[in-house]
């Protein structure tokens, strides 16, 4: 069936038509709406905590003989890193297929890590799709992939090609479901030195395997036109070089690890110069460098930023004028109406140092608050705000509040206060936990502490005041702080004024979830 | 048939996307390939928003290049200085002033009247757009909007 679709929705129907098991993940732009559409269309899907807990999940799915998919953005990669590099080696029955959704150019992240290098480092073999079709056709290749060799599998796709729409065809050329099993066999599944050490030689055996499967699969995509100048090249890029440069003949990988080196030799060799065009890191170009192959990498400044038709066209002609300056727009601020607007006010007004999070509220670090000073990684805000106690002299030291989110808090903020209570500075420390009901900044998505499911339907709530008291902290207030910013700022004098460790949760829903929130409510109550 | 580009923006919370939604949707429907482009995230908290559709024959790369944006729609005035260089030399340049805004039955469905106007310059049935609208708005809301479809078109 031909429809027009985002590369979102192509993985979501992929995972439906490969009969899925579960698709589990974190909200994360710009992967987020991978697991509401699969769940939309019937498939079973989760919201775990973090990453880690998601990729556990489905390890423990796919141990069981079934398919899991995960999804989370780049930076979700390095927290579920842990149980990728040990999966690499014991492998699995069933399929595990990883969607690490990667930002270049920063629309909505932190940084503009390049997962590609996780596929190499892992010993775990990727795909990237450079549109929805190949979204969709290559999620399939990726659980056949895994099925014949018990691999995980790193799936790639970039903001562009998770948010662009393109038409498509949802062949329906799935893979039958696989039934539950589960295998005693602790030398395949059981990490210790002297069952690791076979693995890892295993695994390294069949990554030679893998790459001999990409040779010669139908993955890689050869358009020839000139002789002069050929480029290499992977995922959204390909579609700008086709663009950029009608003469230029083009290798465009769709399996990018382990890499088909012999067919980018034999490429290369056929054009006068090869050129790596690639967003991101200059990855496929050091790659294949060091497996030998003769090819050039662009000047460092393309590294930096998505690319584009325009980008490419002066990367080939390695022009490296300045790229004109778009004028700059309305940056993004805190919702008129927003909850944590009279919570960033009581901050800067208090001259607070604050030790921030990522999501809605890292807003507060624009004007008019000016009220978020250091912002690293999803739970940094606390463990960072209790070094920044640590190292400060008492009067700042007492000046310092970790502010955290809800959604957030749930992902890896309550290691933190476990080491708050374990570990406290001298002058104790102040957490404020911006609860507002709902994951904000990625659209709204449910989490451990909304009392409902990833399709809203209802849950276990997990109680915020309860986990801190249940660690250990003693103080814990809830204060609607744009009802009541008076009681705000004076309770909030009060415990920087201690020496003890403090939580205040400053609850009220986000206005753009309230609305939503009544209708989930009201089909609750009819059924 | 060349590919032909349009580029649509506003601010967050203007329906920005569901103008390229509708617009990609009638194209495809026509039998043309599109790709439509537009970045989520941080770009809704009220900032700027803007979004792309391409269609032809045959669509590589999702983004327009700039200077080659044949139209070029606006639901704010004030972004025109933000995506004028995407348009090209004799494009046609559309914002608010250019539809009738007193006759808006709501503000919040600016955005389908400035789609009409945008359908003024495409060669595509009236049947389709009709087709488009019907599966982008929810019933209750389909009727004002295909009043300020027609509006924006006359």
């Amino acid at each position: 069936m031909k429809l027009l679709a985002s590369g979102n929705e192509a993985i979501a129907m992929a995972a439906l038509d490969c009969a899925v098991d579960l698709g589990c993940g974190y909200p994360g732009t710009p992967s987020s709406e991978i697991l509401d559409e699969f769940s939309r269309m019937g498939g079973r899907a989760e919201w775990e905590p973090n990453e880690k807990c998601a990729l556990e999940t489905a390890i423990g799915v796919a141990l069981a003989n079934g398919r899991a998919l995960v999804t989370m953005k780049h930076v979700g990669l390095n927290v579920a890193a842990d149980p990728l590099f040990t999966i690499a080696y014991s492998g699995t029955n069933g399929g595990l297929v990883i969607v690490s959704a990667d930002d270049p150019g920063m629309a909505s992240s932190q940084n503009e890590q390049d997962n590609r290098r996780y596929a190499n480092s892992a010993g775990v073999p990727m795909f990237e799709p450079s549109d929805s079709q190949e979204c969709y056709d290559f999620l399939i290749e990726a659980f056949k992939l895994a099925d014949r060799f018990r691999s995980p599998v790193l799936f790639r796709v970039t903001t562009r090609v998770c948010h662009s729409k393109c038409v498509m065809d949802r062949h329906g050329k799935g893979l039958s479901p696989r039934q539950a099993e589960f295998v005693k066999d602790p030398t395949l599944n059981v990490m210790v030195p002297a069952f690791a050490r076979k693995a890892h030689r295993r695994l390294r055996a069949d990554l030679k395997a893998m790459q001999k499967w990409n040779e010669e699969g139908s993955f890689v995509k050869e358009v020839r036109n000139g002789s002069e100048l050929g480029v290499v090249t992977s995922g959204i890029s390909f579609q700008h070089v086709l663009d950029a440069d009608p003469s230029v003949s083009v290798l465009k990988l769709g399996m990018t690890w382990p890499l088909p080196v012999e067919r980018v030799k034999k490429f290369a060799a056929s054009v006068k110069r090869c050129i790596a065009v690639e967003e991101g890191d200059p990855a496929l170009g050091e790659m294949l460098r060091a497996a030998g192959v003769p090819v050039e990498s662009p000047d460092e400044s393309f590294r930096f930023g998505e690319l584009n038709v325009d980008r490419v066209r002066k990367l080939l002609k390695n022009d490296l004028t300045p790229d004109p300056v778009a004028a700059p727009g309305k940056p993004p601020q805190l919702c008129p109406g927003c909850p944590h607007r009279a919570s960033y006010e009581a901050l800067r007004d208090l001259n607070c140092i604050v030790s921030g999070d990522i999501g809605c509220y890292t807003l507060g670090v624009m004007p008019p608050f000016n009220a978020v000073h250091c912002c690293v990684c999803m739970g940094a805000s606390v463990t960072v705000g209790l070094g920044l106690r640590k190292m400060l002299p008492e009067a700042e030291a007492r000046r310092v509040v970790s502010v955290i989110g809800d959604s957030t808090f749930f992902h890896t903020g309550i290691n933190g206060v476990v080491e708050m209570v374990y570990n406290p500075p001298a002058t104790g420390h102040v957490l404020v936990i911006l609860d507002n009901s709902t994951t904000a900044m990625t659209g709204l998505q449910e989490h451990p502490g909304t009392g409902r499911k990833l399709d809203h339907s209802p849950a276990p709530a997990v109680s915020i005041e309860s986990v801190v008291r249940g660690i250990g902290i003693r103080n814990v207030d809830i204060v609607d702080t744009t009802a009541e910013p008076e009681r705000f700022r004076e309770l909030l004098k009060q415990r920087l004024a201690e020496n003890s460790c403090s939580v205040i949760i400053a609850r009220r829903p986000c206005i753009l979830a309230m609305a939503k929130a009544k209708t989930y409510q009201a089909k609750k109550e009819n059924n | 048939m060349a590919v032909k580009n349009i580029v649509v923006a506003g601010l967050g919370g203007q329906g920005v996307l569901k103008v390229t939604d509708i617009l990609a949707d009638a194209l495809f429907l026509c039998g043309y390939d599109v790709k439509k482009s537009e970045v989520h995230g941080m770009s809704q908290r009220g900032g700027s928003v803007s979004s792309e559709v391409r269609f032809g024959d045959r669509v590589a790369s999702p983004m327009v290049p700039m200077g080659e944006c044949d139209i070029l729609a606006v639901l704010d005035s004030t972004q025109v200085e933000v995506v004028q260089a995407k348009l090209r030399k004799g494009g046609i340049l559309i914002t608010p002033d250019d539809v009738p805004k007193e006759q808006l039955k709501h503000p919040k469905a600016l955005n389908t009247m400035i789609l009409g106007a945008i359908a003024k310059h495409l060669d595509v049935k009236a049947e389709i757009w009709d087709q488009a609208l019907a599966s982008a708005f929810p019933e209750k809301l389909l009727e004002l909007n295909r009043e300020m479809f027609a509006l924006g078109k006359k």
